[in-house]
């Protein structure tokens, strides 16, 4: 304002400038107001795009071709006289498959064709009569039909088939294909739910990978963690909030909790590997291991809001039990602890959520190998769920991109259940004072 | 006994402690005239025969059980003669003579190996005897004395809660010794990383290609450790993510602090939310089979060459991940800054933005620089992402088109795999996890420090 008085505009001059700068104000306050939405729009935008790219990818993953076999099990295919756990090791149960195979196609002749033929059925199919024997040793000289797990390759040119008219061969050949397309028009080729993927473990085969043990894996290092980080993230939220006095060692602990919070994660791998694996000697690629070095990550996380669940419960409620003669040690465990409860509960979720997709720590302490069995306890080797992600993105076989969408599906959906879960006992259990 | 064994005995035998020592402390009472004549609440007197009785044993336990191993270790290597100089020698021999003892070595093994794995099986026989004595003696013992001191004038509820404070302030300090750890590890290693490598050839080289050569002749393994690659490489991809990062985040939180209505905000701000709960491995995917195969045609329909690891995808989606992050610590620093200082600048006839511009992004600025250091700090260590979408190849470019590597991709590719903690090439990983941990140290103390400070104004 002093600029135009000292100029001696007048009255009229001042609202004249004044008039020809709003149009390029308003313009300005449009653009800026564009720009906020345009950034939410972009955040929402990625989103949408992550989401719709990964459950695009994967969902075909849940399906998986199945072949329907006329299978006899055949003393003399197989090269066995009777059922013991011997004679089952050395049975020759893919010939039995392969058998079944030729009198499906009668006609196929020549070693490559037969070869292209034997292919179409997962070579994981000899197991799954093995098993069924063992299970039923009457089964032996008797034929059954059943459903078998097609190759990935056929699984892939089945799906695709759905896709488009010509479908994707791939390293499928066009006799394979006609194969395929007599199986699919007779029905003995068929797209069921592929429950391979929640039973087993990790495999070379796409057909044949599941997410099982790294579901164990991933439950056994979400217990140590949960175990561990939770009573001593709670105690020490308690020490500083209630016990701990105003001084430099203290100052020292809560600096020291902050830039923990902020270390990167692969830090505390390189942590683990020198002090747990290399040090203590621990087993390597166990729940154990994965879970101390977790707890260690989540340790201030779960710190910083045990804290402010510890705050957020009014001084008067320790005022009045401090009153009725409690110790401050009472006050704590028996009034303020159960208060803060709650938030405590919901800060140990997301902790446990950040945990549970964590991975690079993981890979530092050998979690990577490539293992098929499930875990049964803490110490054995395992892998977790999003290691299992980042193993199976490596992999080069078609097929095993639609699993690893579909394993992320499921990694997120876990996630979600878990977040969700932390808001639902937030709202339900948060009292205002 | 088996040590699973021996814990649930400890347990059932702290249960009883608890038992006796309660109903000693209610017989006690009895005999003087009722509970009131305790000291303390009788399950304090149960508590504090329990904590005598399984304290000790327990740390004792969890000693043993870390030492026993370096101890049998120490013992039965001390009785053979000829042992090899080397480290790696000896860890051999041991390992031999363990796998003997477990019966899993076939082979011919010589006497004196079969004397050191007898030796062995001995030693850990007859020190699974010496810790079940010592802790049964132990944990009984230290109990009936708790046990008999119980009387009615004695303070338990004291003594117990000193015990509980000092519990308390152990788990505080996990903290503390995780950060001990860290350093500790760290810096061990990658002191002896540069014995071998000089700090400066470390810090200033520029040629990375940490693949030792195993014979003079080989070709294309110099185990060359001029970290200055990864350095640049590190920096251009978080450069890309907070070029992106920064100006959304920052948009978004101004827009959904001062603008938006309170639907929009209910619904946008839980929205950007999940991009901040997404594993950074599924991103890493994402990035790897989406963004860059994109990034890598589209540069191609320009005319441009771009490879199909380059840093720009990898930057990008990375950006995409620390949206929400720096969002919603702008927000908090903005809804901070008092509302008065921007009805001022509205009643002198500013507009919204202007608002924002001069008066609300100033008073916020501290928060929201040191919000963006914790993002930069982020950006530096963030793993998964770069390991799935970034290359291996150490070029030193600052092309966003070309593939680049980072110090963590490097830290991975070093580490996962077979180990041998006397080359330097395994060690190498540990310098960089130390240049790592200081740079964020470093940026997460100036970053808490700035938003400390600014916090300090308005309250």
């Amino acid at each position: 304002m002093t600029d135009l008085t000292q100029s001696n505009l007048t009255q009229e001059q001042v609202r004249e400038r004044i008039e020809s700068r709003l149009a390029s104000r308003h313009r300005k306050e449009k653009i800026f107001r564009g720009f906020g939405i345009a950034s939410i729009a972009f955040g929402i935008l990625a989103v949408v795009v992550l989401f719709t790219d990964i459950i695009s990818k994967g969902s075909s993953a849940f399906v998986q071709t199945d072949i329907e076999l006329n299978v006899t099990y055949d003393p003399a295919v197989l090269g066995i006289d009777s059922v013991d756990d011997e004679s089952l090791a050395w049975a020759n149960f893919d010939a039995v498959i392969r058998n079944a195979l030729r009198e499906r196609f009668p006609e196929v002749s020549g070693r490559r064709d037969k070869r292209e033929l034997y292919s179409l059925v997962s070579n994981g199919a000899g197991f799954e009569l093995r098993e069924r024997l063992q299970q039923n040793p009457a089964l032996l000289g008797k034929s059954e039909t059943l459903w078998f797990n097609a190759d990935d390759d056929v699984d892939t040119y089945v799906k695709s088939l759905s896709k488009s008219e010509e479908g994707f061969l791939g390293r499928t050949s066009e006799q394979k294909a006609e194969w395929i397309k007599s199986l699919l028009a007779t029905g003995e080729l068929e797209k069921r739910f592929n429950t391979t993927f929640f039973t087993n473990g990790d495999s070379r085969e796409p057909e044949q990978a599941g997410i099982r043990a790294a579901l164990m894996g991933s439950l056994f290092t979400l217990l140590v963690t949960l175990a561990l980080s939770f009573p001593i993230g709670v105690a020490a939220a308690i020490y500083l909030e209630e016990f701990a006095p105003k001084n430099r060692w203290t100052d020292l602990i809560e600096v020291n909790i902050n830039n923990l919070a902020a270390v990167p994660s692969i830090v505390f791998g390189l942590l683990g590997l020198a002090i747990f694996i290399n040090f203590f000697e621990l087993p390597r690629s166990a729940p154990l291991v994965g879970g101390l070095v977790l707890t260690l990550m989540t340790l201030p996380t779960i710190i910083i809001s045990s804290r402010a669940a510890l705050k957020s419960v009014p001084p008067s409620i320790r005022e009045a039990a401090m009153g009725m003669g409690a110790s401050r040690m009472q006050v704590v465990l028996h009034h303020v602890l159960p208060l803060a409860m709650p938030g405590m509960l919901t800060g140990a979720i997301i902790g446990m959520a950040q945990a549970l997709g964590e991975t690079a720590p993981l890979l530092m302490i050998g979690m990577v190998a490539f293992i098929v069995d499930v875990p049964h306890g803490i110490t054995d080797p395992s892998t977790v769920l999003p290691v299992q992600i980042f193993l199976w993105a490596d992999s080069p076989e078609r097929a095993f991109v639609e699993r690893t969408s579909a394993a992320i599906m499921v990694l997120l959906a876990v996630l979600i259940t878990m977040n969700t879960c932390a808001v639902w006992l937030r709202k339900k259990l948060e009292r205002r004072w | 006994m088996q040590t699973p064994t021996l814990f649930a005995l400890l347990l059932l035998l702290i249960l009883v402690a608890y038992g006796t020592g309660f109903s000693r402390a209610i017989a006690a009472a009895r005999s003087g005239g009722g509970v009131r004549s305790l000291a303390s609440l009788p399950s304090y007197y149960g508590v504090h025969t329990a904590l005598w009785c399984g304290l000790p044993a327990l740390i004792i336990l969890a000693c043993w059980l870390i030492f026993d191993d370096a101890i049998i270790r120490a013992l039965v290597m001390g009785g053979i003669a000829d042992k090899p100089e080397s480290i790696a020698g000896q860890n051999l021999l041991y390992a031999q003579i363990q796998n003997l003892t477990a019966g899993n070595l076939v082979g011919n093994a010589t006497p004196q190996l079969q004397d050191a794995a007898a030796h062995l099986a001995n030693l850990r026989e007859s020190g699974r005897w010496m810790q079940t004595a010592l802790i049964l003696i132990l944990s009984i013992g230290l109990g009936a004395y708790a046990f008999l001191r119980i009387s009615p004038e004695m303070r338990a509820r004291e003594k117990v809660e000193k015990v509980l404070r000092i519990i308390l302030l152990a788990c505080a300090c996990a903290a503390i010794f995780t950060t001990v750890g860290i350093l500790l590890s760290v810096l061990f290693e990658s002191l002896r990383f540069f014995q071998s490598v000089p700090v400066t050839e470390f810090l200033f080289g520029l040629h990375w290609s940490p693949q030792m050569a195993l014979r003079a002749d080989q070709v294309g393994s110099s185990g060359a450790f001029g970290a200055v690659p990864l350095f640049t490489g590190t920096l251009l991809v978080s450069a890309i993510a907070m070029f992106v990062a920064v100006p959304v985040g920052l948009m978004s939180a101004i827009y959904l602090a001062e603008y938006a209505g309170k639907k929009v905000r209910s619904v946008a701000k839980p929205l950007l939310e999940i991009l901040a709960g997404v594993p950074t491995v599924v991103y890493g995917f994402f990035a790897a089979l989406t963004v860059a195969p994109f990034i890598r045609d589209l540069a191609q329909s320009m005319g441009l060459q771009a490879s199909s690891e380059s840093a720009l995808a990898a930057g990008l989606v990375m950006g995409v991940m620390i949206i929400p992050f720096v969002s919603s610590l702008s927000d908090d620093v903005i809804n901070a800054v008092p509302q008065s200082l921007r009805d001022g600048a509205l009643g002198l006839g500013s507009t919204k933005s202007e608002t924002v511009r001069k008066v609300v992004i100033p008073a916020a600025l501290p928060g929201i620089v040191g919000g963006v250091l914790l993002a930069v700090s982020r950006a530096i260590g963030e793993t998964m992402i770069v390991v799935m979408a970034a290359g291996l190849a150490a070029n030193l470019t600052a092309n966003p088109l070309e593939s680049v590597t980072t110090v963590t991709v490097q830290i991975v590719t070093l580490l996962v795999g077979d180990q041998e903690f006397d080359s330097p090439k395994t060690l190498a990983a540990f310098a960089l996890g130390l240049m790592l941990f200081i740079s964020t140290l470093i940026l997460n103390f100036i970053a808490l420090h700035v938003v400390k400070k600014y916090r300090e104004q308005y309250d």
